[in-house]
């Protein structure tokens, strides 16, 4: 199964905008999407009935005027003094598949912080990913900081060579979620070839990209992260997205690249796809933060396994409809129609955990940054493991800590991953994990003792664990635990990577697709290889340490 | 006279809060054992310290909250305005957007020269409110970015600007399995920095106290609050007021009497009046002992037990290793409490564990990249190791 649809031609099949989407949502919410159901456009009434703006726009307010409506109940209005204001991120996705999981993102954190921030306040909290707009202020302007929500706008960048996806989008239950000034796009595609991504387009729409880039970051008060999401195996995604880590590096050089890529199984049809992954695997090498490997076939395993719980009727009770993790239709049946929506879903919950911790209190909070900090032990080895539980909500609330206890176990499953490797029986560099809801620091740690007698650390990090606490639980579920895994088992994905590129390679397959492009030579793939042939021998040398007995080396002698 | 507490990072705000919480509900505890005379020389001896005027009767806490990311701030303020019993100053918070990342050498290297001027105005400000200003409380942890980075800047800076005050940072030990990654090297790096300019560090192990959540109080789900709470209990017992052993009339007038490094009390729980120490072979040498006494029989406990010179090293007679300080009001709600503050070789083996585990991380190089691109270069490891293995060598040879 796969994210991509196959080339642009016909009418892609809608993906929201049915009316038979069940919206469990509310407040402002709710209206949202029942307009866009009528296909009327009429933004103004987004803003909740008892807004009391009189006849001038509000302007950036102060402390503690969220014009005309009454603070959370029973809290003094101000404290005194000017709160700080949190960090935002801003979303690039880029392609087909790209687009359709930001897509699918963007739905859930609407989801989730409808669920979260029921006075419909525009808080921090919704800030680090959305901006809060006037729509009646023409123009750029009117971005309000605090009060009301009146109109939220995805800090989003939209990029696609194909007018399909966007467009789609454009049409869909989300399109005022979109500012059509954050998009760009062509129509003639990228061809599945990296080279027209990268190059051809690179060239054509740089100054375009950085524009949108800049105006995206002069939304934010305070820029943390810039979450880049796309496929490796096409041409687009692949391309133009990772020309796009070189830019932004360039441009915005103290911001994270947190970027989630979509790599191709072995039985992708797109014939190209080892080529397209091994040349943008060296710009990942080169110019990410951090990369976090995501395929299709875990994806699919996944969904397969809900669909066998849910079908087989097997523990006697029922999946919740409103978790995340299967919604946004909800109901099973549309899911065998559509299923990369599922899969679609189950990325886009990795973002919204990934990020929950900083954007939630908790008592043992994570920022963005933490995650780069802790998990790159060195700067090549950005790669991480992910693995998310629970993946279904049954329907039993009251869920006593055994099944708790469950929930970590659940997240060393090779089931519960999103990319085909095996963590336990490879080294882990470092490991961290990030848990929502109520659960307190007893419970980590006791799992953590637990768990940690089945896995191999390196010997320099034997206590390698980051771990964090956050007390809002994602909508459907009373906890969650996302782990994130620095370890050597994602070798043989790249190896497996090099060795399909190399049977095509060889025998100059396709090549002069790539060749007859500018500035494409033979030196590009060679050196491409070498680069991830690189990066293989150095989980390799870390892999040679496994089996050596632990000791502690000599230390300084002080005389006294 | 008067104690400016310093809250950083999010472990310093949050044990903070407890703290403050913890010495308001004492000092209006309706159980005293006492006359009522001597219970309102303690309330005002204890407000001296740790409140500042009232505004509306609402007692402000001697306080500066500081943090690089908004959340814990913001939360602290609120809660502890919330409580309607006491509450934060309006303009005593510091924050800033965007966290120190678990990193020390952006603590250290970025926030602290960048933030030291609002940062030092603050502190001036609190500390020009007060009478008589006896010194610094620093809360911080040792494992993140913040509070231990920023920490050991600031430290160093109050040691410059106000180096007839005392400065005590209360630091808080990580637990040993992670909580960071580099947790670690965070430690070393503080503690090696702070050791040049802190007058006492006052250490409390996160494993610690987590054992007397779960052995001594039966907690089944430990969270941070409960463990926080603990702390902040055993600290009250230790700030409240109390009289010297010279036996004066007022109430002590410099709380932070204490002039050297000092260790965990294991205090804060109803104790005979009596204490037998048994004389096994093996137990920490101590440079000095202060034990609080505080409820009912305070004058009449037996403390020769702690005034044995096998306790002690033998440079220092145990007459002027041992102290002890009393009061006949009782802490809290126990009828007899005792603290003990202890500067021994307990931590040897904890400070010898966190330095070996550093060295062998320095030793592969891992993650050094992250701290040399803030200015924290391999050298400054070097030092800080060098530093450390000559304390713990000093130590081992009491």
């Amino acid at each position: 199964m796969l994210t991509k649809q196959r080339g642009p031609g016909g009418p892609a099949p809608s993906r929201y905008g049915n009316e038979e989407t069940p919206v469990h949502v509310h407040g402002f919410l709710t209206e949202k999407l029942s307009l866009n159901l009528d296909k009327s456009v009429t933004t103004s009434a987004t803003c909740g009935s008892s807004v009391t703006y009189g006849t001038s726009a509000p302007s950036e307010s102060a402390v503690g005027e969220p014009g005309g409506c009454e603070g959370r109940r029973g809290l003094p209005r101000s404290l005194g003094w000017p709160p700080c204001s949190m960090t935002q991120s801003v979303v690039v996705q880029v392609g087909q598949c790209g687009n359709q999981i930001g897509c699918c993102f963007w739905d859930l954190a609407l989801r989730e912080h409808a669920a979260v921030n029921q006075k419909g306040i525009y808080d921090e909290a919704i800030s680090s990913f959305f901006r809060n707009v006037d729509t009646r202020v023409v123009g750029d302007g009117g971005s309000i900081s605090k009060g009301k929500i009146c109109s939220l706008k995805a800090r989003a960048v939209l990029i696609d060579m194909e007018e399909g996806v966007v467009n789609e989008i454009l049409q869909g239950p989300l399109r005022d979620v979109f500012d059509t000034k954050q998009l760009i796009t062509d129509i003639s595609g990228s061809g599945n070839n990296w080279a027209v991504g990268h190059r051809v387009f690179g060239n054509l729409y740089q100054e375009q990209i950085l524009e949108k880039l800049r105006k995206s970051a002069e939304h934010c008060d305070c820029l943390q992260c810039f979450f880049i999401i796309h496929s490796m195996g096409g041409g687009t995604g692949s391309g133009l997205g990772t020309f796009l880590l070189k830019v932004l590096e360039d441009e915005f050089p103290e911001v994270y690249r947190l970027v989630t890529s979509v790599y191709p199984s072995g039985e992708d049809d797109v014939i190209t796809s080892p080529y397209n992954s091994i040349l943008a695997m060296k710009e990942l090498n080169e110019h990410a933060d951090c990369v976090l490997p995501i395929d299709n076939q875990s994806l699919f395993d996944i969904i397969s396994k809900i669909d066998l719980m849910v079908n087989s009727g097997k523990l006697g009770t029922t999946i919740k409809p409103k978790s995340l993790v299967t919604s946004s239709a909800g109901a099973s049946k549309k899911r065998q129609e559509k299923p990369f929506d599922a899969m679609n879903n189950i990325v886009a919950n990795l973002l919204l955990n990934l990020t929950s911790s900083a954007r939630f209190e908790g008592s043992l909070n994570m920022d963005l940054n933490e995650i780069s900090m802790n998990l790159v032990p060195f700067p090549q080895l950005h790669y991480l493991v992910s693995s998310l539980t629970p993946l279904y909500t049954l329907a039993d609330v009251n869920i006593p800590p055994r099944r708790l206890d469950q929930m970590f176990s659940d997240a060393f499953s090779k089931h519960h991953q999103l990319i085909q490797a095996d963590p336990k029986h490879n080294l882990y560099l470092a490991c961290a994990l990030m848990v929502r809801g109520n659960v307190q620091i007893s419970d980590l740690r006791r799992n953590i003792e637990r768990l940690k007698p089945s896995l191999q650390f390196v010997s320099w990090n034997q206590e390698g664990w980051k771990t964090s606490l956050c007390s809002v639980p994602p909508v459907g579920h009373s906890y969650s635990l996302l782990a994130l895994a620095n370890n050597t088992c994602v070798k043989p994905t790249f190896v497996e990577l090099r060795e399909r590129f190399m049977r095509l390679y060889k025998k100059k397959a396709h090549l002069h697709h790539y060749l007859q492009i500018e500035g494409m030579e033979e030196s590009c793939f060679t050196e491409a290889v070498s680069s991830l042939s690189a990066l293989i021998q150095e989980y390799n040398q870390l892999d040679a340490t496994k089996s050596m007995p632990v000791e502690d080396l000599p230390r300084l002698s002080i005389a006294v | 006279m008067s104690i400016v507490t310093l809250q950083l990072g999010q472990c310093g705000n949050q044990i903070g809060f407890e703290v403050f919480d913890a010495l308001f509900s004492d000092s209006h505890c309706p159980q005293r054992l006492c006359s009522k005379r001597e219970n309102e020389a303690y309330q005002a001896s204890c407000k001296e310290r740790f409140f500042s005027e009232e505004e509306n009767g609402v007692p402000i806490a001697r306080a500066v909250l500081v943090d690089m990311e908004p959340k814990v701030i913001n939360q602290t303020l609120l809660k502890a305005a919330q409580s309607g019993r006491w509450k934060y100053g309006q303009h005593s918070g510091f924050c800033q957007k965007q966290g120190s990342g678990n990193n020390w050498a952006y603590g250290y290297s970025v926030h602290g020269p960048r933030h030291e001027e609002p940062i030092l105005n603050l502190i001036q400000k609190e500390a020009e409110k007060c009478d008589s200003l006896s010194g610094f409380f620093i809360i911080m942890s040792m494992a993140g970015g913040t509070g231990s980075g920023l920490g050991a800047f600031v430290t160093q800076n109050l040691q410059d600007q106000y180096s007839s005050s005392l400065k005590m940072n209360q630091i808080i030990w990580p637990y040993g399995t992670g909580e960071v990654i580099v947790q670690n090297y965070n430690s070393i790096l503080t503690l090696s920095h702070l050791y040049r300019s802190s007058d006492a560090l006052l250490v409390h192990e996160n494993d610690a106290v987590h054992k007397i959540c779960a052995k001594l109080m039966n907690i089944k789900h430990i969270s941070f609050s409960d463990i926080n709470q603990v702390l902040a209990h055993q600290l009250g017992s230790v700030f409240q007021p109390t009289y010297s052993a010279e036996g004066s009339f007022h109430y002590r007038r410099n709380p932070l009497g204490i002039d050297w490094q000092v260790r965990p009390p294991l205090s804060g729980l109803p104790t005979l009046g009596k204490t037998s120490l048994n004389k096994e072979l093996h137990f920490n040498t101590s440079i000095a002992n202060l034990l609080i006494l505080r409820g009912k029989d305070v004058h009449s406990a037996d403390l020769g037990g702690f005034k044995d010179p096998a306790l002690y090293t033998s440079w220092l007679a145990p007459d002027n290793a041992f102290n002890v300080w009393k009061t006949q009001r009782a802490f809290s709600k126990y009828e007899k409490s005792a603290a003990l503050v202890s500067n021994s070789q307990f931590l040897v083996k904890p400070l010898d564990v966190i330095v070996g585990k550093a060295w062998n991380m320095f030793a592969s190089k891992a993650y050094i990249h992250q701290y040399t691109k803030f200015g924290i270069e391999e050298e400054d490891f070097l030092d800080s190791f060098t530093l450390l293995e000559q304390v713990v060598a000093s130590y081992r040879n009491l």
